[in-house]
């Protein structure tokens, strides 16, 4: 499996060649690969079934310990296969879809890639495999919605959505961590197993705090959730996929992953119920808000997903049950109206709802399935949408914290979803005929049976949920409640959560019929809607930019001596205080100096601070010179005969070169105040003090071997020169020459190059430049 | 000598560093060679300094007899005065061909790229 998972990724990456041998076939053939890993995943489930978990283990980094074991239990099986069968669907799609579009290859690279990644982060048992394979869903996603990159708001949205999930993946890095501290594990399975000793350790609560951070962005709770809409700027395979059956799913799973191991305390209760109730109403709220599509279904499914983190929360066998059955029954028709919601985009040329009517008659199968997938979005019988409501109310009416909250909000939620239902499935089907902008016709094969097999799906599930039951009790059996004995039923007799489903049904259908006048008083709210969390989050980029302007024109500057003191005063502050505090050199040393040796040294010393303080160029230079020959005396004083000739050639070329170049240059002029040449002699002088202060603890430290002591015995015998330094330079260290010799002639050929390129050049050009602007 | 050496070391690298913190470009180019020459003084000093004792094997013997100044630091800090040279020529070069240019003696007013 891991290696389906990696190979995964080297298929992704070889797209590009298929593409050339495939041509538009390409997605049909890459679909083989989710088909594939479907059906092996099927082959397992008498395993899964069973109550067993499959483990695949893979040492990744075994100095770390950190291996990549794939665990398949009935939570991760689910996951896996929703992501793999509809993968396969939205392959199929796709090629449909973007059939021609020149940029085909490059979509089917990314989200090849983000299945795989999708993958691996629901079989991933270790917390840092976990962890990589989330983040690459979130950059895989990020490349999947800025795909038209020629467009600002796709690209707007991109941005968005990794900012907001990389955030709060940060966040999760640091609970994942406290988490493998405090349950001294990296494993999931392990972690798991030790609920009640990770519920009581001291780091609880702020891992729990960063681990819920991680989810909710993914998972676009409130107040995270304005990315997710945003995201639609996608192309609709890719909202069918990501947005709805996986990539905000991932936040979902690890909740449910975690659930045993960390669910069930009060701050967890508290905030997964009320979070999620909250993110429901605020979605289903938002939606009806919207006359496109593809935001309508958004909306909707940030409202599914606060409702999957509610059920969580409630964290009761009841609510868990229904988290599975919402779940599967979200995932099949969410990913069939997404798919309805392209063709309509592909066929009709627009996403606004207004803008169409009638379409029943030109594209019946198409309407077809998209009233099947509807009446499940709705949550009316007989499909699965209603089995998974019912189970919602009834268990948000076992709830143990807040039960009115959580109900209100999930009733008002309720009954917006229907109208959202009815106005997906109704407004464009049904009603008198308009002009769209292309003229409507069926849609093509490949992408019809994708939404058609999953609206099928909600359909033989609601009307025999049975077959669920084993399923359920796997899937369980991973949320922490072993041996569950599910029976689901369509019919529970008359009880409250179905007269509150009568209710919302009169309620819902009251909002759909009055959806046009609705929708004008709720755009009187838009000022109100201007102050949400997604105004906070651009008040938060413009703060970031602003901090990075400030901090740039603070730091990069463009001032050489601003970095320069910057740069010592780091160095002397850093090396200063090792030097003092570790190694406080000794500075009792026994002077052995002649009287000519200091006197030279004097003058050394005499022609630096000449050359600083005097106002004539040339008495500079001449400084320079005293302080040249005089290292060149220095050199000759203490056995290095030839660094005293090269130091007196190059000494005096270079004062030949200095007069030559000086009389072109500017004369010297004070151009800074008393105050600044105060500061620059107390950088430079600390710099000095630290020189010697350095030079000083080296003497006084132990002397290691020489390594020239080789070279001094082999210099005769193998370099046959007597020269020591000689040798070195031509033998013993040749390449060090060579590259002084590099050095040199790339120094030359600037230097020919620059006095070759004369000023009038550039004179000319002006001069040129005058003249036409003049001309113009 | 060498704890004289290394005063004097510093001393130099103080007014090399001096001269590079001032505006004017001339002074920049004198501080780049008292900062060359300063470094190449204080390798060869940090390694010892052995008076009248040059690197050198006398005619008819393999090795010298006792000991000589380290050779290795000359060989290196002989590489550098070169490459010194190399660099500070091509600076003062640049410096005339800027000056030519911009018309400017002021590092601050070079720090615009349209002047």
């Amino acid at each position: 499996m891991q290696l389906a998972v990696l190979g995964g990724f080297v298929v992704a990456a070889l797209v590009p060649l298929l593409h050339q041998w495939f041509g538009t076939r390409t997605a049909r053939v890459l679909a083989l690969l989710p088909a594939a890993i479907a059906a092996w995943l099927l082959a397992q489930w008498p395993v899964i079934a069973a109550g067993e978990t499959l483990w695949l283990e893979w040492a990744w980094v075994p100095g770390l310990d950190i291996t990549l074991t794939f665990l398949i239990d009935g939570l991760a099986w689910l996951f896996a296969m929703l992501i793999s069968v509809i993968g396969t669907l939205v392959l199929l799609y796709a090629g449909d879809y973007l059939h021609g579009h020149r940029d085909l290859p490059r979509f089917l690279v990314v989200i090849t890639a983000f299945m795989m990644s999708m993958l691996g982060l629901v079989l991933a048992d270790n917390l840092v495999a976990l962890f990589v394979f989330w983040e690459l869903t979130s950059i895989t996603s990020y490349l999947l919605i800025g795909f038209n990159h020629t467009d600002l708001a796709a690209r707007k949205s991109a941005q968005q959505g990794l900012f907001v999930t990389v955030g709060g993946g940060l966040a999760l890095l640091a609970g994942f961590a406290m988490l493998a501290l405090a349950g001294d594990s990296w494993s999931l399975a392990e972690l798991t197993t030790q609920g009640e000793a990770l519920k009581a350790h001291a780091l609880y609560t702020p891992l729990l705090i960063c681990v819920l951070l991680g989810a909710f962005t993914k998972s676009a709770q409130f107040p995270f959730h304005f990315w997710l809409p945003n995201a639609m700027a996608a192309p609709t395979p890719v909202s069918a996929y990501l947005h709805s059956a996986t990539m905000v799913k991932a936040g979902v799973y690890l909740l449910a992953r975690l659930h045993p191991a960390l669910g069930g305390t009060e701050p967890w209760v508290i905030t997964l119920s009320l979070v999620g109730a909250l993110t429901m109403a605020t979605g289903a709220f938002l939606a009806i808000q919207h006359t496109n599509v593809k935001k309508l279904l958004a909306y909707s499914t940030v409202m599914a997903l606060g409702t999957l983190t509610m059920l969580l929360g409630i964290g009761s066998e009841y609510a868990l049950t229904a988290f599975v059955v919402f779940l599967l029954a979200h995932s099949l028709y969410k990913g069939a109206l997404f798919m309805v919601a392209g063709i309509l985009d592909h066929e009709a040329g627009t996403k606004d709802v207004t803008a169409m009517g009638g379409l029943r008659h030109l594209m019946p199968r198409t309407a077809l399935v998209a009233a099947v997938a509807a009446l499940s979005l709705a949550g009316l019988p007989p499909l699965l949408g209603f089995l998974g409501k019912e189970l919602m109310l009834e268990a948000v009416l076992g709830a143990s914290h807040y039960r009115g909250v959580i109900l209100l909000l999930a009733f008002v939620a309720a009954f917006l979803t229907l109208a959202v239902a009815a106005i997906v499935a109704l407004r464009p089907f049904f009603g008198p005929v308009r002009e769209t902008p292309r003229v409507p016709h069926e849609a093509p094969a490949g992408m019809l049976v994708g939404p058609a097999l999953l609206a099928t799906l909600s359909l033989l599930f609601g009307l025999v949920p049975g077959l669920l039951d084993p399923l359920v009790d796997a899937t369980l059996a991973g949320l922490g409640v072993p041996e569950a004995e599910t029976h689901l039923a369509l019919w529970h007799g008359i009880n409250l959560p179905l007269l509150l489903s009568l209710a919302s049904l009169a309620l819902g259908g009251l909002v759909a019929r009055r959806w046009d006048r609705l929708r004008g008083q709720l755009a009187r709210l838009e000022p109100l809607m201007a102050r949400g969390p997604e105004a906070g989050y651009e008040a938060l980029m413009a703060g970031m930019v602003r901090l990075a302007e400030w901090q740039t024109r603070f730091l990069q500057n463009g001032y050489i001596r601003n970095y320069l003191v910057m740069t010592l005063l780091v160095l002397v502050g850093l090396v200063g205080h090792a030097l003092l505090v570790r190694h406080t050199p000794s500075l009792s040393f026994a002077l052995d100096v002649y009287l000519h040796e200091a006197m030279v040294a004097g003058l050394m010393v005499a022609g630096a601070v000449a050359a600083c303080v005097m106002r004539s160029r040339l008495a500079a230079v001449a400084a320079v010179g005293v302080m040249g020959f005089s290292i060149a005396l220095t050199f000759v004083l203490f056995s290095a005969p030839d660094l005293a000739i090269t130091q007196l050639l190059v000494e005096t070329l270079t004062v030949i070169l200095l007069v030559l170049v000086l009389f072109r240059l500017p004369r010297f002029a004070t151009l800074s105040t008393p105050a600044e040449r105060l500061r620059d002699l107390a950088v430079a002088g600390l710099s000095g003090g630290l020189v010697t202060l350095l030079m000083l603890a080296v003497l006084s430290g132990e002397r290691l071997p020489r390594i020239s002591d080789y070279m001094v015995a082999n210099s005769q015998p193998l370099g046959h020169g007597h020269n020591i330094v000689n040798v070195i330079l031509v033998d013993f260290r040749a390449l060090d020459t060579l590259g002084e010799m590099f050095v040199l002639a790339l120094a030359a050929i600037g230097v020919y190059a620059m006095l070759r390129f004369h000023a009038e050049a550039y004179e000319a050009r002006d001069a040129a430049n005058t003249r036409r602007s003049d001309d113009g | 000598m060498e704890p004289l050496l290394a005063v004097a070391i510093g001393t130099l690298f103080a007014a090399a560093i001096y001269m590079m913190l001032r505006r004017s470009i001339v002074k920049l180019v004198i501080g780049l060679m008292l900062l060359s020459n300063a470094a190449n003084l204080l390798i060869f000093a940090t390694a010892g300094l052995t008076r009248g004792a040059p690197p050198l094997v006398p005619e008819g013997l393999t090795a010298p007899e006792g000991v000589v100044a380290d050779p290795l630091p000359q060989a290196l800090v002989l590489t550098a005065i070169v490459i010194a040279f190399g660099v500070l020529s091509f600076a003062v070069v640049l410096v005339r061909r800027a000056w030519e240019i911009v018309r400017a003696d002021d590092l601050d007013r070079m720090k615009e790229t349209d002047t």
